[in-house]
C-alpha cells in the first residue's frame, strides 16, 4: 500500500498516548455507529511503480495523433519550453490562494502582470485573475451586465455550442431569459434578427468572433445595433487571433471573454483551461472573481494584494454576484509566461502562421471538392462541404495518424495552427485525395 | 463620543434624515461610519428608483465587510451623491456632509428618533 | 521587485516561431488591430530569472508547514504530476472520436466509481471545475428534482451560520433564497431552530460535516431526517471530507448529493488559486439531472459519452478539469482501501495533537480540545488581555516560514484562527509549531504593541488594503513616452 504519511505506526501510537488515547478509532467516537463503515470497496493501495504502470497503460489506450486539424474550442499549439519550466516550479504549483500577501508577493505580482497583459491583448481596461474556462467566462460575462431594468440575454447561434449550453444553464437557474439569434447563409449573425431581438429589457448580447465556424463577425454592426438598444455587448475572442485581428476594446464592447487554452495550455482532453474576462472601468466592480491590485506597505514599498474583495462571496455571501473562489491561477500564469515569451512580435507571427496555414489548407481542400460554406473572412477555422462520407473520411485519415476536421453542420470544420506546416498540409492533402479517389 | 447634530432625525439603524420642503436627504451617522471603519466603496441606487421605509437601498463596503443602508422613508430617489462613487472616504471624514441620496414623493416616513433619543440609542449599542 | 514590463527592452526577443512557409493571409484594414499589445520584450534568460525571483516570494506546501484551515494543504505527490503530463493524456483533443479516447474515458470512469464509493453515492460527474462550482451543480440537481415533481414552491435552501461563504452564494446562483440557522452551544446545528426553519418551501439543506469548527455533528442522521420529512434534499459540502473518508460516508448519513474538492482531499495541487476540481456525486434518483455528457459503459465493455434529456445542461465546456482528475486517480490508486481511512485517521490525530498542546500552551479553544481534522483557536481572550489580535498572531507566524491558519473564519468566533495540519506532517513539525505559538504568546504578554507591526522579515510589511480598494490600481500603467 502506498502512503504519504511521514509518521510511523509507532510514532502515531506515541502521539495517541500523549493524548491519553490507545486507538485512533477513539478519535471517531463522535460519529454515530450506524453511519460508521468498516471498509471501502476499493482496490488495495499500490506502489508508485504500479500506479505509473496502470496510468501509462490507460494513456496508451488513447490515440495520440501526429497531425491535428481539429479545433472547435480546443487547439493544439506549440508550447514554448520556458512555459512548462516556469509553471512547474513547486512554489507556484503548491501554493494556495494568496491570502497572506506578505509571503505571496510572487503569485500576486504574477496575477497583476497577467491582468495587465490581458488588458493589452484585448484593449480593455480591467481584467480579473481568471475564471474556469471560456464558457463560464461567457456566462459570467452576460450575467454581470444585468441591472434592475434589464434581465434578458441575447446569444448568437454562431457561438460554440458548449458556450451556448453553459450560458443557458447559468441563466435558467437565475430566471434570466435567453433569446437566440440565427445565422445567415454565410455563417454570420443575422443582423436584422439581432436588431429585432434586442430591446429595452436586454442586458447583454453575446457573440463570438471568430465564431464557432471560423468566420469573423461584423462586430461593428453588432455593437452598434446592441448599444443603440441600450444593451451591453459581450464578445468571445480567440487570444491568438488578437495577435493580428482587431481587439474587443477597439470594437467598443463592454465585456471581453475568451478561452485562454491556446496560450500555452495543453489540449488535456478538455481541461484545465483558462477563462479570460476583461471589461471597462465602468463595469469593474461587477466583474466576478479575484482581482489583484497595487498598493504599498507602511514603509512605502510597492505591494500587491487581492482587492475589491467586498464583491466576493466570502464577504457578500448570498448577495455576491458569483460564487467563484478557486479559479485557474496556474493556468493564468501559464498564459502570462506564454505572452511574455513570445512577445508582441511572436504573438503576431503565430497568428500569421495560423491564418496562413488555414488559408493554404482551405485552398488545397477546395481543389479536392471541399467547398468553403462561406466566402466571408475567417481566421484559422473554416467549414467546408464534404464530397465523401464525413465519418469515413475521419476514420481513414485516423489510420494515417491524422485527426481530421470535426464533422458538423453538414460539413467539416477544419482548423490549422502554426504546427501544421506547408509540408504537413501537402502530405495531408495527398492522403485526402487518395481517400476521395478510392 | 460621536457627533449627533440636533437638527437632524435618525433611525435605529444609524441613518440620518434632513427634510427641506418635500425633499428628504439621507446619510449615515458619525456613529455608523466609526463602527464601519474605513469605507472603500458605496453602492447607490439609480435616480428614479423607489425606496421603501425599513428596506435596504444601498450598501457600503469596507475592506472586509459589506453593510446595508436602510431607507427611513418610502419614496422616489431624485438625486444620488455621485461624488461618493469616487471618494467614499468622505463618509468617514464628514458623515453629515456626505449625503447618499435625496428622496421625494414620500408616501411614508418610518419611525424616526430625535437627537436625544438617538444619543441614548447609541449609548445602548456602544 | 521589477515587473515584467519594467524589464522589457524594445527589440529583445525569443525565437519561438519560424518564418511563414505559405502565402500570408491578408485581412481588410477594418478587421486588423490598430496597435500592437505592449507585451514584454525579453530574452529567455531574463524571463527565467524573473520567475525564479517571483517563486522565491511565494510560499508553497514545500516551503513549510501550511495549516490553513478548511483548505487541506496536504503534500502534493510528485507522481501525480508525472502521470498527468503523459502525452497520452495531456495531448489528447477533447473532440477526438470516442474509440480513440478509451483511456481518458477509462480514467474518468475509474475515478468516478472510486469517488462514488468513498462518498456513498450512486453516480458522479467530474465536470465542475472547483468546489464552489460543484456546489452550484449539486444545487441545480436539487432544483431540477423539485421542478420535475411540479414542486415549484420549494425555493429556500437552509445553511448553518458556520458555513463557508460560497454556500449562500451558490444557493442564490442556483435560484434559491437562503435561510440561515444558528449553531448550538456545542457548535452543531441547533435542532429546534432547524425544525422551525423547515416547511413546504424548503428545497434543501447545505451542510459541511465536520463543520468549519472541525466538529462532527452527532445529530447528523436526525438533521437529514428533518429535512427529508419536510420534503427537502440534503447537500453535503465535501470541503472537510478529509476528516472522515473511509470512516463514514455522506450517503450513509442521509445526504442526497455531495461535492468533493480534488485539490483538497485528493492531494492535487492548488496552483496559487486553481485549477481545482469539484466532482459532484448523487443518489440514483438525481442521476438523470447530472450535467451532460456522462461516461457510460457499452454492452461490449467499451466506454462512451451519453447525454440525458433531463440534464441540467452543462456547467463548463467539455468534461471538466480532466488532468486534475488524473492526478486524483493516481492518489486514490496509491492509497487504496487501507490508505484512505489511514490518511483521515492521521489527519484527525494530528489536529487533536496540535489542539491539545496549543491549549496546554495557553491558547483558548472555545469548543474544547477534541476535534476532527481542524479546530478553531479563539484569540479573543488574548486580545482582551494584551491587545494582540488573531491577525497579529498570524502575521508573526510569517516571520518563521509558517503559513498561518485561516484568519477570522468561521464568522461565529470573532478572533478565530482555524488550523488544519493535515496528515502529511510529522510530530516534529507539529511540535515546532507549538513552540512558535508558545513564543508568540510570550511576546504578546511582554510587548504586545510590537506584534501589531509583524511581520518583520518578509519582502513587504502589511499592505495598505484600504488604499488598494479605494483607488483600484489593477494593471500596470505604461509610461507613455516608453
Amino acid at each position: 500500500m502506498g502512503s504519504y504519511l511521514p509518521e510511523t505506526d509507532e510514532g502515531r501510537a506515541g502521539m495517541l498516548a500523549a493524548l491519553g488515547l490507545t486507538k485512533s478509532d477513539e478519535l471517531f467516537s463522535v460519529i454515530p455507529p450506524e453511519v460508521r463503515i468498516d471498509a471501502l470497496d476499493l482496490p488495495e493501495g499500490r506502489s508508485e511503480l504500479e500506479v505509473v504502470s496502470h496510468l501509462e497503460a490507460l494513456a496508451r489506450e488513447n490515440r495520440h495523433f501526429d497531425v491535428v486539424l481539429r479545433g472547435a474550442g480546443a487547439y493544439r499549439h506549440h508550447i514554448p519550453s520556458i512555459v512548462k519550466s516556469v509553471t512547474s516550479k513547486e512554489e507556484f504549483v503548491t501554493a494556495y490562494t494568496p491570502y497572506q500577501a506578505e509571503i505571496s508577493q510572487g503569485v500576486l505580482q504574477s496575477i497583476f502582470e497577467y491582468q495587465t497583459q490581458i488588458c493589452e491583448l484585448t484593449g480593455m481596461d480591467v481584467a480579473n485573475a481568471s475564471v474556469y474556462d471560456g464558457a463560464t467566462a461567457a456566462a459570467e460575462g452576460v450575467l454581470m451586465c444585468r441591472d434592475r431594468r434589464r434581465n434578458e440575454v441575447v446569444v448568437a447561434e454562431t457561438v460554440h455550442p458548449d458556450v451556448m449550453t453553459v450560458i443557458k444553464t447559468y441563466c435558467a437557474s437565475r430566471d434570466v431569459p435567453v433569446v437566440t439569434v440565427p445565422a445567415t447563409s454565410d455563417l454570420m449573425v443575422d443582423l436584422d434578427a439581432l436588431r429585432a431581438a434586442v430591446g429595452p429589457t436586454t442586458a447583454a448580447v453575446y457573440v463570438q468572433s471568430p465564431n464557432y465556424l471560423g468566420i469573423i463577425e461584423d462586430m461593428d454592426g453588432i455593437v452598434a445595433a446592441s448599444h443603440e438598444a441600450g444593451s451591453k455587448v459581450v464578445m468571445g475572442f480567440n487570444p491568438i487571433a488578437l495577435g493580428i485581428l482587431r481587439t474587443p476594446g477597439e470594437y467598443g464592447v463592454d465585456v471581453a471573454v475568451g478561452e485562454g487554452q491556446p496560450l500555452g495550455l495543453p489540449l488535456g482532453f478538455g481541461g484545465p483551461y483558462l477563462g479570460i474576462m476583461a471589461t471597462t472601468k465602468a463595469l469593474m466592480r461587477k466583474l466576478p472573481g479575484r482581482i489583484v491590485g497595487e498598493t504599498s506597505d507602511a514603509e512605502g514599498r510597492r505591494a500587491f494584494v487581492l482587492t475589491l474583495q467586498a464583491r466576493e462571496q466570502h464577504i457578500r455571501r448570498e448577495k455576491a454576484s458569483s460564487n467563484i473562489c478557486s479559479n485557474e491561477a496556474l493556468c493564468a500564469m501559464t498564459a502570462s509566461v506564454y505572452l511574455a515569451a513570445v512577445g508582441p512580435e511572436g504573438l503576431a507571427q503565430v497568428a500569421r502562421l495560423c491564418a496562413g496555414h488555414a488559408h493554404y489548407l482551405a485552398e488545397k481542400l477546395a481543389e479536392l471538392g471541399f467547398a468553403p460554406m462561406s466566402d466571408k473572412p475567417f481566421f484559422n477555422e473554416f467549414l467546408t462541404t464534404c464530397p465523401v462520407d464525413a465519418h469515413q473520411l475521419v476514420d481513414q485519415l485516423a489510420e494515417h495518424g491524422i485527426l481530421a476536421g470535426l464533422p458538423t453542420h453538414d460539413g467539416i470544420l477544419w482548423c490549422a495552427t502554426e504546427l501544421n506546416t506547408r509540408a504537413e498540409i501537402d502530405r495531408v492533402v495527398s492522403v485526402v485525395k487518395e481517400v476521395c479517389d478510392r | 463620543m460621536s457627533v449627533i447634530p440636533a437638527e437632524l432625525s435618525y433611525t435605529t439603524s444609524h441613518e440620518w434624515v434632513s427634510v427641506e420642503g418635500d425633499t428628504y436627504t439621507i446619510g449615515l451617522t458619525d456613529f455608523a461610519q466609526d463602527a464601519l471603519g474605513d469605507l472603500v466603496f458605496v453602492n447607490l441606487p439609480m435616480e428614479g428608483d423607489e425606496v421603501v421605509a425599513g428596506e435596504a437601498f444601498a450598501d457600503v463596503e469596507s475592506v472586509k465587510a459589506v453593510s446595508d443602508v436602510f431607507s427611513p422613508v418610502t419614496g422616489t430617489v431624485v438625486q444620488i451623491n455621485e461624488d461618493l462613487l469616487d471618494a467614499p472616504e468622505a463618509i468617514n471624514e464628514d458623515p453629515y456632509g456626505a449625503w447618499l441620496v435625496r428622496v421625494e414623493e414620500v408616501s411614508e416616513v418610518g419611525d424616526l428618533l430625535d437627537a436625544d433619543a438617538y444619543e441614548a440609542h447609541c449609548a445602548q449599542e456602544a | 521587485m521589477k515587473l515584467l514590463f519594467e524589464r522589457s527592452v524594445a527589440g529583445r526577443k525569443q525565437t519561438i516561431f519560424p518564418d511563414l512557409d505559405v502565402p500570408e493571409a491578408t485581412f481588410d484594414e477594418t478587421l486588423v488591430r490598430q496597435s500592437a499589445p505592449r507585451l514584454p520584450q525579453m530574452a529567455e534568460v531574463d524571463l527565467g530569472r524573473h520567475y525564479t525571483e517571483l517563486a522565491k516570494q511565494t510560499h508553497g506546501v514545500n516551503d513549510g508547514f501550511y495549516p490553513l484551515g478548511s483548505c487541506t494543504m496536504k503534500y502534493n505527490p510528485r507522481v501525480n504530476e508525472q502521470v498527468a503530463a503523459l502525452p497520452g493524456f495531456a495531448d489528447i483533443h477533447p473532440l477526438q472520436p470516442e474509440e480513440t479516447v478509451q483511456g481518458c474515458l477509462g480514467a474518468m470512469h475509474e475515478l468516478e466509481g472510486m469517488l462514488a464509493e468513498i462518498c456513498g453515492m450512486d453516480a458522479m460527474t467530474l465536470q465542475p471545475a472547483a468546489g464552489a462550482h460543484g456546489e452550484y451543480t449539486g444545487l441545480l440537481l436539487i432544483r431540477a428534482h423539485h421542478l420535475a415533481n411540479g414542486d415549484t414552491g420549494r425555493t429556500k435552501i437552509i445553511v448553518p451560520d458556520s458555513a463557508h461563504g460560497t454556500n449562500p452564494a451558490s444557493a442564490v446562483m442556483a435560484g434559491f433564497t437562503v435561510v440561515s440557522v444558528p449553531s448550538d452551544a456545542q457548535g452543531g446545528v441547533d435542532l429546534d431552530a432547524l425544525r422551525a426553519a423547515v416547511g413546504p418551501d424548503t428545497a434543501g439543506l447545505m451542510l459541511t460535516n465536520p463543520n468549519t469548527l472541525g466538529l462532527f455533528d452527532p445529530n447528523i442522521v436526525e438533521i437529514c431526517q428533518i429535512i427529508h420529512e419536510a420534503g427537502g434534499l440534503c447537500y453535503y459540502d465535501g470541503a472537510n471530507l478529509n476528516a472522515v473518508m473511509g470512516h463514514a460516508r455522506p450517503g450513509d448519513m442521509g445526504f442526497d448529493c455531495v461535492h468533493v474538492n480534488l485539490h483538497k482531499t485528493f492531494s492535487t495541487p492548488h496552483g496559487g488559486g486553481g485549477p481545482g476540481s469539484g466532482p459532484v456525486g448523487c443518489k440514483a434518483f438525481l442521476a438523470p439531472y447530472l450535467p451532460n455528457p456522462r461516461v457510460v459503459e457499452r454492452p461490449d465493455g467499451t466506454l462512451a459519452f451519453s447525454c440525458s434529456e433531463q440534464s441540467v445542461g452543462k456547467v463548463r465546456s467539455f468534461y471538466g478539469n480532466f488532468l486534475v482528475a488524473v492526478r486524483a486517480l493516481a492518489y486514490i490508486l496509491t492509497l487504496g482501501r487501507e490508505g484512505i481511512p489511514e490518511a483521515s485517521a492521521s489527519a484527525v490525530l494530528n489536529a487533536n495533537y496540535l489542539a491539545h498542546f496549543l491549549a496546554e500552551a495557553g491558547y483558548a479553544l472555545p469548543y474544547g480540545e477534541r476535534c476532527m481534522h481542524e479546530f478553531v483557536i479563539d484569540v479573543g481572550p488574548l486580545k482582551a488581555e494584551t491587545g494582540v489580535s488573531a491577525m497579529d498572531v498570524a502575521k508573526r507566524l510569517l516571520d518563521f516560514g509558517v503559513h498561518p491558519p485561516t484568519m477570522y473564519f468561521p464568522l461565529i468566533v470573532h478572533e478565530a484562527l482555524m488550523a488544519e495540519p493535515t496528515e502529511t506532517e510529522s510530530r516534529e513539525t507539529l511540535d515546532e509549531f507549538v513552540g512558535l505559538m508558545t513564543g508568540i504568546l510570550k511576546e504578546a504578554h511582554e510587548d504586545g504593541e510590537r506584534l501589531h507591526s509583524a511581520p518583520f522579515t518578509c519582502p513587504i510589511g502589511r499592505p495598505d488594503e484600504v488604499k488598494a480598494a479605494r483607488k483600484p490600481h489593477v494593471r500596470y500603467e505604461f509610461d507613455e513616452e516608453g
